[in-house]
């Protein structure tokens, strides 16, 4: 932490966020689960899952993102060759080393082959543990897609019940909706509070505070949100001579800390970016009126963000919500990060590029591993990017 | 029944030898080829779609040539430019660590798209986005829309990953083939759809899909009669490619099993590229795609050592049908979203799990090889899970190479026939622990 945040009005909230980031026992977690009988906690890997389904069976979401820079991965290597990603076999160092022993049931979302295995792997590693590979359609009209996911949620939703022992009612499921509404909405004013001014409200410190919501309730996140919006409103920063960037390529395995760090620190301000998507995957309100499970259809198909998993139907918009990012928060540029191994985004990588070229917007690409420790090269690529962007941008 | 022929690679100047049945499916693979390359000329239409899930009877309801950018990228792996083009793809901007088969075709396209008959592929009127059992595919053919700028229809096949099909999976996948899939088909193709053309097909591909089952199981006998890896390979050609559904399958599969019925008679082993195999010392469970780049290399290393391949998840990558499943013209389309949601691929890892320590049991194998693919996440993330628990079911060892599919730097000889000379000696020490035990 530094010394200088220790007397600012964001810096204990800060602190709080970093010491649930670090906590690589999810002890918040536990303690939520023991200060009641009969609590669950359902575990969930990026990129999205309804938590408001989990929430209404008055269970815990606790999101899962591998082991970052600080765990030492010793059993997970065994289970992965040499050329895959790094999230999964840290996710299964976090199983197999009983860091996760408190955990009653992991989701694994749709996002590529191997999250999509390791949902297999984990029915077999861990027999006890609910464990479902939580699909999500292809096909965004509400009559085929729609009606394919709501039946999925149903399923999901009767899971729950059975795992709590009782049904989850029309009206649990609205209110768990109305407060994840409130969350997404804190987020947003988050993110446009960061893009308006980003010195205010430093993309590690985002990041901390955001990612607090994916260990915390749903409630207690938001009031973290909220102080720090208010906090870091009040606050006093220098404003550095830095471009403004948006980040992209990082929504799975999660870069280190330092590496978010050192963008800021070699010249670019992170004023968007996909981390955490599952925070504000759904890009409005859902709505409480009528069937939850229809109305959580219905933010799926028509209002969430674009990101690789996705399919593109549209060949137009293709790479047209990198282009609006990077508008709505006045980037000048886009910095591709994204893991070593990772199919969705390297697969995407050059489609998104060829959209940058096309609408003029200067973009740096590198590779990343949760556990990578030297940033040198990456603050001389960046802050390379940073120096042309002020240089010769709209000369 | 075998016949001699001469290849014209380069990469040998030795004769090869080949079952009749592998000549004959050579022959249609070229009269495919040059079928797809004639389109232009002939005015037929062209639809790209993928191997697993593909919907060759539907296709063919609407008068299309089914065009397969896997297979492309197989027979630029064998015939060893694949390596130049997955440079090229990498050159403009393509990621070292993704899937050769895309950077393979991107590479071609980038360099003349040049069909294996030397003439140049048409470019498609649709990419058939049958999403089935491969997360690639998916971003595959947005890279190609980019470049063809055709129209892409998607059939998202979701994942067993509870093991099971259910009825939502099923309404899903007709739902989308009724009201997106054969509509937009219809109007590309000017033709209009006939459920009755499509049953007829279907009923074809049954007849051609119960010779393949009673080839594949053909290796239960002792000697197997086939490789069904690198023999498999052949065999599954014509029915995961542009053939199933066709009369020309039929007549394959009819002509195939009855080699296959002879060799079985005279209790003669498989056709290797070097002749007759010699006697069959190690009988291999395979998980896991070849190499395609030094594919005789790779299948000499076994042959040399009387290693004989009895099953191999590989050749069940465009349909399992040895546990039942047939196209049923019954429920046309019922029968073929069943078959997508089946394919090897799309099937979860506990099941993966159950169809290798079966096949090791039911074809009386000596354990289970996986070759792990570099760039194929859909087959190796969760491989050594699976060699780890099979060997645990089974009692039977287990070993594991690393190869690529298409991509010539990442096969290395020496490492691949190493580890392969210390599995047989581990069998070997298995089975004089048993004799010892007896």
């Amino acid at each position: 932490m530094d010394a200088s945040l220790k007397t600012s009005a964001t810096a204990p909230i800060v602190a709080r966020a970093q010491t649930l980031f670090e906590d690589l026992s999810f002890t918040a977690a536990r303690e939520w689960k023991a200060a009641q009988p009969g609590r669950k906690v359902i575990g969930y890997m990026p990129l999205y899952v309804p938590r408001e389904i989990i929430h209404a069976a008055n269970m815990l979401p606790l999101g899962i993102l591998g082991g970052g820079d600080q765990l030492e991965v010793i059993h997970g290597d065994a289970y992965y060759q040499s050329y895959i990603c790094r999230i999964p076999r840290s996710t299964v160092e976090l199983g197999v080393s009983g860091r996760l022993d408190f955990v009653d049931g992991m989701l694994f979302p749709s996002i590529c082959d191997v999250i999509r295995n390791l949902s297999g792997m984990w029915k077999m590693m861990f027999p006890h543990v609910y464990v479902r590979y939580f699909d999500v359609p292809q096909n965004y009209r509400d009559e085929i897609g729609g009606n394919y996911y709501v039946n999925e949620l149903a399923e999901l939703r009767r899971d729950f019940a059975e795992l709590r022992g009782q049904p989850i009612t029309d009206e649990e499921l609205r209110e768990s909706i109305t407060l994840y509404n409130e969350n997404r909405k804190l987020v947003r004013e988050l993110y446009t509070f960061r893009a308006e001014r980003p010195w205010l409200a430093p993309a590690a410190e985002v990041y901390l505070v955001l990612r607090a919501g994916l260990v915390l309730p749903v409630d207690e996140h938001s009031a973290m949100l909220r102080a720090y919006l208010g906090a870091a409103k009040t606050e006093e920063r220098p404003r550095r001579d830095n471009c403004r960037i948006v980040l992209t390529g990082a929504f799975c395995e999660q870069p280190p800390l330092n590496l978010i760090k050192s963008l800021e620190l070699s010249g670019c301000y992170v004023v968007d970016d996909d981390l955490l998507l599952v925070t504000r995957w759904l890009t409005g309100d859902v709505s409480t009126e009528g069937d939850p499970l229809r109305s959580l259809a219905t933010a799926f198909l028509h209002h969430s963000e674009s990101t690789a998993a996705k399919y593109e139907p549209n060949e137009k918009e293709k790479g047209q919500h990198l282009v609006r990012a990077v508008v709505r928060s006045a980037a000048e540029g886009v910095i591709f990060a994204a893991p070593s191994f990772c199919d969705p985004a390297l697969l995407e990588r050059p489609m998104l590029q060829r959209v940058l070229n096309k609408a003029g917007i200067p973009f740096i690409a590198f590779k990343y591993a949760e556990n990578s420790g030297q940033m040198q090269p990456i603050r001389e690529q960046a802050g390379t990017f940073a120096d042309s962007i002020k240089l010769w941008s709209g000369a | 029944m075998s016949a001699i022929i001469t290849t014209p690679k380069p990469a040998s100047t030795k004769t090869v030898a080949k079952d009749a049945s592998m000549v004959k499916q050579k022959e249609m693979m070229a009269s495919h080829y040059d079928r797809l390359t004639s389109a232009p000329q002939s005015g037929e239409k062209v639809a790209s779609t993928f191997v697993p899930g593909n919907l060759n009877e539907l296709i063919m309801c609407f008068g299309l040539v089914n065009n397969l950018p896997e297979v492309n990228a197989i027979q630029n792996g064998l015939r060893r430019t694949s390596g130049a083009y997955v440079l090229e793809a990498e050159k403009i901007g393509h990621s070292e660590d993704v899937c050769t088969y895309v950077k393979s075709d991107i590479g071609m396209m980038a360099k003349g798209n040049l069909a294996p008959n030397g003439k140049k592929f048409p470019n498609p009127d649709v990419l058939l986005l049958s999403y089935t059992g491969c997360f690639t595919f998916m971003k595959w053919f947005e890279l190609l829309r980019e470049q063809y700028k055709c129209e892409t229809i998607m059939l998202h096949t979701p994942y067993m990953g509870d093991g099971k099909i259910t009825p939502n999976m099923i309404e899903y996948m007709v739902k989308q083939l009724k009201e997106e899939v054969i509509p937009k088909l219809e109007r590309i193709s000017g033709v209009k759809f006939d459920i009755d053309r499509l049953r007829e097909y279907l009923k074809k591909s049954v007849k051609a899909e119960e010779e393949l089952v009673w080839v594949l199981q053909s290796a239960k006998h002792k000697p197997s009669p086939i490789d069904a890896y690198f023999g498999g390979i052949y065999y599954i050609g014509p029915i995961f490619g542009a053939f199933r559904g066709t009369d020309d399958a039929i007549e394959y599969y009819k002509f195939l099993r009855e080699e296959v019925a002879d060799r079985l008679a005279h209790g003669q082993g498989p056709v290797t590229p070097d002749g007759d195999m010699g006697g069959e010392k190690y009988r291999l469970v395979v998980e896991g795609p070849p190499n395609y780049t030094s594919f005789r290399q790779f299948w000499k290393m076994f042959y040399d050592e009387g290693a004989v391949v009895v099953a191999s998840s590989y050749t069940k990558v465009g349909g399992v049908y040895d546990f039942g499943f047939r196209h049923d013209p019954d429920k046309p389309l019922e029968t073929l979203a069943e078959y997508c949601l089946g394919v090897y691929t799309n099937r979860s890892l506990p099941m993966r799990i159950d169809m290798l320590a079966n096949y090791v049991k039911d074809y009386d194998a000596d354990g289970l090889l996986i070759n792990s693919i570099k760039s194929c996440n859909s087959f190796s993330a969760g491989q050594l899970l699976i060699m780890r628990e099979v060997e645990k079911r089974t009692g039977k060892p287990a070993a594991f190479v690393e190869s690529d599919l298409v991509d010539p730097r990442y096969f290395s000889a020496a490492n691949i026939k190493n580890r392969l000379e210390s599995y047989f000696q581990m069998i070997e020490q298995k089975r004089a622990g048993a004799r010892a035990a007896a």
